[in-house]
């Protein structure tokens, strides 16, 4: 009978691991699910763009410039009299897909940055981290506006320029998990029984350090989206006539006075899906953090 | 800590040399004939080789970075391939306009992002404080140049309160002395144009301050925490110590440590920002300079703009640095 019980507490205890607790935890985050629902409804948004625009984004007719809101143009129409509200719905795709490329891009390089400094040390640690530092030393933006004037204007240059802009933070984080772990019994026993440095690297030290990674990761397409958007503002990124948020904001800023809506809604849906990143992020953080677990 | 300050004053300068490297380079890894890319198709042949020998691009690599470096630290930035006119004198030009931004957005973000952090963690899950954190958080998710665009719409547009662009009214006749239009305007006791000056910079520094304001405040926030739980608080209060007092002399002091660090942390996003902002709010600072650099391929100015707000950054981390070190004497740097 004892031993029966043993074996079921054994049981509830193996299944108990950190990411199942973790994931529990984020399920039961009101604010974390919102979050959710914006980001899923923002993609449903972008993969059915045809079927729900009621308009062609690009489609201009001079006829109808200047539209306020109404029934016709939910949310008006712009200069040229296209359609604000297809614009926004067509511009999830290009926000979306500059979140996840650019963050994959600082996340590819700045993973296996982190690791290989981490993990081989001595003067590639050192070589390593200092380049991260240099790259620190700009403020973000500046560091975008250093890379874009490099590889000139553009929406796919703009993608590897805040690409870049966040590998440090990855490099970092995942460095100082790898140091953490490197001289841990399971690592050790590891290398002892001759696993080569790619499947220890991948099997049991990355997978300790995919928490903070997961956090960092859904911050930064949220600010990367932000970023993305005020490249284009700046002449920089998409350009038109791309239906691209922070271009059609910065178009919208022409016509402030008399066409408020033109800048007012894309804003909106910037403000909306980097929420649902950010709300998320908190999420993770919250779930992820062994202090509030009890 | 005197070691400590030296010490650290001396990392700066493999920074700031390894700056001007990236900045030097920057010219060298585009893609093409930069002075071709520089001229556009208007550049006659003899355009593009006087712009040539006045860039050094027939020497040699190294040679060209120390003549670059030895007039670095001259001052001499070389000319703008636009206006022709010096770099250095463009930047004086537009600097203070970035500083007087910067400085008066910061003091906004202080006040607001410390005083709405404290309030709410003493009415922890409150309305104030629920309000508070939802604010902090749409804060950090708004673009800050559509927050420009939204209070000049309301705030310009709308009631007309206030100026939505440029840094000082036409009518304002100032006698430009330093740049810094708040000092020149002090010195030749134009009050008109000191009015102009702060009026002109509200609504950008509101703007700039977003950001920043919601940092600081989940940050003062969580440490004002933190620290109403601790032992010498609950101390302070059983000896029948007034609230305000606790709050004033116990719990402030020790909460605003990791917030200097924050608000340190966070002048990168203000420099940033301030490219954004003068964009939005039309004011020549060095952000306006460095787009309209880009804009135009003019790589003097871009190198002038990006070496100046680097270093400029640099210089305020160490600063911070060292200010949190004198805050914390419980920090001890061996």
């Amino acid at each position: 009978m004892a031993q029966k019980l043993d074996t079921a507490a054994e049981k509830k205890l193996k299944s108990e691991s950190l990411w199942t607790i973790s994931f529990r935890r984020l399920r039961k985050s009101r604010t974390a699910v919102l979050g959710i629902i914006i980001i899923i409804l923002f993609t449903l948004i972008a993969l059915f763009a045809p079927y729900i625009a009621p308009y062609d984004p690009l489609e201009q007719n001079f006829i109808k410039s200047f539209r306020a809101p109404s029934a016709e143009h939910y949310l008006g129409t712009d200069e040229f009299g296209r359609d604000i509200f297809s614009r926004i719905i067509y511009g999830a795709r290009i926000s979306l897909q500059i979140g996840f490329i650019a963050v994959f891009i600082s996340l590819i390089v700045g993973v296996s940055v982190g690791l290989a400094a981490g993990y081989y040390g001595g003067w590639l640690d050192m070589l390593v981290m200092r380049v991260m530092d240099l790259m620190l030393s700009f403020p973000y933006i500046l560091l975008a506006l250093v890379i874009m004037s490099i590889l000139g204007p553009g929406i796919y240059n703009a993608m590897i320029a805040i690409g870049i802009v966040y590998v440090p933070q990855y490099a970092r984080i995942v460095r100082s998990s790898v140091l953490s772990v490197k001289k841990k019994e399971y690592v050790l026993a590891a290398q002892a029984l001759g696993a080569n440095d790619f499947r220890i690297i991948l099997k049991h030290v990355f997978l300790n350090s995919m928490a903070p990674v997961i956090i960092q990761t859904t911050l930064s397409i949220g600010r990367a989206i932000i970023n993305a958007a005020g490249l284009s503002f700046l002449g920089l990124g998409a350009q038109p006539p791309t239906p691209e948020w922070g271009a059609m904001l910065s178009n919208g800023q022409n016509f402030l006075r008399n066409a408020p809506w033109i800048a007012t809604f894309p804003g909106i849906a910037i403000a909306l899906l980097v929420l649902g990143f950010n709300l998320v992020g908190d999420g993770f953080r919250d779930a992820f953090d062994p202090r509030l677990h009890k | 800590m005197f070691s400590y300050i030296l010490r650290r004053i001396l990392i700066l300068i493999p920074l700031l040399l390894a700056i001007s490297i990236v900045v030097f380079f920057m010219i060298h890894l585009i893609p093409g004939d930069p002075v071709q890319i520089m001229l556009g198709n208007k550049g006659t042949e003899e355009d593009v080789a006087r712009i040539r020998a006045e860039l050094g691009f027939d020497e040699p690599l190294h040679i060209q970075y120390f003549s670059f470096l030895s007039n670095l630290v001259r001052g001499d930035l070389g000319r703008s391939i636009r206006n022709r006119n010096p770099v250095i004198y463009e930047i004086k030009n537009s600097f203070p306009a970035t500083i007087e931004l910067t400085i008066l957005s910061m003091f906004f973000a202080c006040i607001i992002g410390i005083t709405a952090g404290i309030v709410s963690a003493i009415k922890q899950y409150s309305i104030i404080d629920n309000l508070t954190m939802v604010g902090a958080l749409l804060g950090i998710s708004m673009p800050v140049f559509w927050i420009g665009m939204m209070l000049m719409l309301i705030f310009g547009s709308e009631l007309g309160w206030l100026p939505i662009s440029g840094r000082i009214s036409r009518l304002a006749d100032l006698k430009v002395i330093t740049n810094f239009y708040i000092i020149d305007s002090i010195i030749s006791q134009n009050w008109t144009a000191l009015q102009s000056t702060i009026a002109h910079l509200i609504l950008p520094a509101l703007t700039l301050a977003t950001i920043p304001v919601a940092m600081i405040a989940r940050m003062t926030r969580s440490t004002t925490l933190e620290v109403l739980n601790q032992d010498y608080i609950r101390t302070a209060r059983a000896k029948g110590l007034p609230e305000k007092m606790v709050i004033l002399k116990h719990v402030l002091k020790n909460a605003l440590i990791p917030v200097v660090t924050i608000i340190g942390l966070q002048f990168g996003s203000f420099l940033g920002g301030a490219v954004l902002t003068e964009t939005v709010f039309a004011r020549a600072g060095v952000g306006r300079l460095l787009i309209n650099g880009i804009l135009g391929r003019d790589f003097p100015v871009i190198q002038g703009a990006v070496i100046v707000i680097a270093s400029f950054f640099v210089l305020i981390n160490l600063f911070v640095d060292i200010l949190y070190s004198y805050l914390d004497p419980r920090i001890h740097y061996s």
